[in-house]
């Protein structure tokens, strides 16, 4: 049984997104046994070696051959499985888009999808291993739930909670081995209702994955500068938590999105979309990639080349409320 | 050596299904049906359903059913056209075919039809799903129902069929039966001319299938090939003609995907009378 102790916590936010996703499948196997994980080639990078030891009949290695595994996965959640299928994110998303497509928003069968190092975590290895755009992707696709996880105590919640539903799932893994932690205690985590982390008045910063912590630190440089704010939380891309974005338009002057993501497609083009519909609503200031490949370096040279720092939010969004503009 | 009786069903059946396609194709118009993929898999459908599987179409969820996908979901109205034969569905609505809100659409999908375990279209992939069924069979402890995926030999193109026979063999999936409808012809032309895949059955086997060739619209080495069971998964190659039964359509690369006038029509028909 798995216990949210600050002991844990400091465990899993050291082993990183990789590792909190091997604990959760330990987790998983014991609460239920029509869980399966399913890898390609990625057992041990994903985390699963203790599974494998653990549970070999029930870790099925496809190989490097991810079309294959996202099939499989359609016919074993067909015969009443709970597959969580892994891979680097780019590769379960838009290397297999038409399996995605056809199995699990088609024909709504609910595989449970892992998108290992999402963001710039593996873009040390190149654009190939980069992967901001499969939010974009994802969320194209009717009938899938799409969720990224703002901590490694987060990505648990988020497999758990995704085994006890019958919707395909895609679930995105960001952040650096020792990531930051945003939990630091048990909390209460749903699918599709974003957290409140803290509240102030003026600004909102709506957050996701592994922008949240980077969202909190922002957060505190503002304030330093008289400028009070909100942060949330938003775990659950789809389904989105719309009463929370209309809340935070109505309740601040600016509100700010935060995503380690293509600024197109993403949380940005998802909450837009929210309020474009309204006739009065607050700007949206972006903070994601912008529509380039950036180049390939350490984890904090991309996050920095693409304006993705704490420093940078704060510094801009004060620039923006100095303006007078708001 | 099949029963006579069952050849006997087997053959008459096929007259009707291939009598169905014709009409089927007719009554869409303009808009046309793939014919001829359909026309040469005839006898390996009706040979399937009639002769062999275990399907209860009163209880089309059945447990211990086979399993049956049709990855090359363009002969949906062989399909159809079959599942009218065993009563999954009304001989009467094969003419919706296509039609608007019609549960029988232009590939299978999965829209209350009984007997379509998945939907399927895209080419490639229903390998795969047979791979995962498989996998999940074994692990519920069913080792009764075998599962029978229809490929295109055009469809063999995809690298994705390949990445699934590969796996296929690797988890030693005896219960595995692809058949591969080898009629030689795909949408621009001869398979061997758009994408050579020869030596073909060396390739399966070297994937590490069990292979037979047989003629396709031969019954009896249909029905014999379907009843070997063995320690590998099993590759069925079936030698076919496409759009079998007609003359105009026989090796027509046209008659891939087409429509048909009224007359021409008529003259199919009259073909398929005479060979009765």
């Amino acid at each position: 049984m798995i216990e949210y102790t600050k002991r844990n916590i400091r465990k899993w936010s050291l082993l990183g997104p990789s590792g909190a996703h091997g604990i959760a499948a330990l987790e998983l196997a014991e609460r239920n046994p029509n869980v399966l994980m399913l890898t390609a080639d990625l057992c041990f990078f994903s985390g699963l070696e203790r599974f494998k030891v653990a549970y070999p009949d029930r870790l099925y290695n496809f190989g490097i051959a991810e079309q294959n595994m996202i099939g499989a996965a359609a016919g074993l959640a067909k015969e009443g499985f709970i597959p969580f299928a892994n891979t680097y994110a780019s590769f379960c998303t838009s290397r297999c888009a038409d399996q995605v497509r056809v199995n699990m928003s088609y024909m709504k069968l609910p595989i449970k999808l892992i998108g290992l190092t999402a963001g710039y975590a593996a873009g040390i290895l190149g654009a190939t291993h980069m992967s901001v755009e499969d939010i974009a992707f994802m969320r194209a696709l009717p009938n899938i739930t799409i969720i990224s996880p703002a901590d490694c105590t987060e990505i648990i919640k988020a497999m758990l909670a995704a085994s006890e539903t019958d919707e395909p799932t895609y679930i995105r893994l960001t952040g650096p081995q020792n990531t930051p932690i945003v939990y630091s205690e048990d909390y209460d985590f749903q699918i599709g209702k974003a957290v409140t982390i803290q509240e102030g008045e003026d600004v909102c910063i709506i957050a996701t994955g592994s922008m949240v912590s980077h969202a909190i630190q922002a957060a505190k440089l503002m304030e330093n500068k008289g400028v009070s704010c909100t942060v949330l939380n938003m775990h659950t891309i789809k389904p989105l938590d719309m009463q929370a974005i209309m809340k935070a338009s109505e309740k601040h002057r600016l509100l700010v999105t935060a995503e380690e993501h293509s600024v197109i497609g993403g949380l940005y083009g998802a909450v837009a979309e929210v309020l474009c519909k309204e006739r009065q609503h607050k700007p949206v200031i972006p903070f994601g990639i912008s529509d380039v490949f950036v180049h390939s370096g350490s984890y904090s040279y991309q996050m920095k080349e693409s304006g993705l720092t704490a420093e940078r939010i704060a510094d801009k969004v004060i620039k923006h409320m100095n303006k007078g503009e708001i | 050596m099949a029963n006579e009786d069952t050849v006997r069903r087997c053959t008459e059946a096929s007259a009707r299904i291939r009598r169905e396609i014709l009409k089927m194709t007719y009554e869409t118009g303009n808009a046309g049906a793939h014919i001829g993929g359909s026309l040469s898999m005839v006898e390996l459908l009706a040979c399937l359903y009639l002769g062999c599987i275990r399907y209860d179409p009163q209880n089309p969820c059945w447990e211990s059913r086979d399993r049956v996908i049709l990855s090359k979901g363009h002969a949906a109205m062989a399909l159809y056209a079959t599942l009218a034969e065993v009563g999954a569905i009304e001989t009467e609505e094969l003419i919706t075919f296509k039609k608007d809100s019609s549960r029988l659409g232009g590939h299978p999908s999965l829209n209350g039809l009984p007997g379509i375990e998945f939907a399927s279209g895209s080419l490639g992939q229903g390998l795969s799903l047979g791979v995962g069924t498989c996998l999940g069979l074994r692990r519920k402890g069913n080792a009764e129902s075998r599962v029978y995926v229809f490929l295109g030999d055009g469809e063999c193109d995809e690298g994705s069929v390949w990445e699934a026979a590969a796996s296929a063999a690797h988890f030693h999936l005896n219960n595995l039966v692809a058949i591969v409808d080898v009629n030689g012809i795909q949408y621009d032309g001869d398979t061997n001319e758009i994408l050579n895949l020869n030596p073909f059955e060396n390739k399966w086997r070297d994937f590490g299938w069990k292979t037979v060739s047989i003629d396709g619209h031969d019954i009896g080495s249909i029905l014999e090939a379907y009843n070997y069971v063995g320690e590998r998964p099993l590759a069925i190659l079936a030698h076919t003609i496409k759009g079998r039964g007609v003359s105009f359509m026989e090796n027509n690369w046209k008659y891939h995907n087409a429509s048909l006038t009224k007359k021409l029509y008529e003259q199919a028909l009259e073909e398929l009378e005479v060979a009765k």
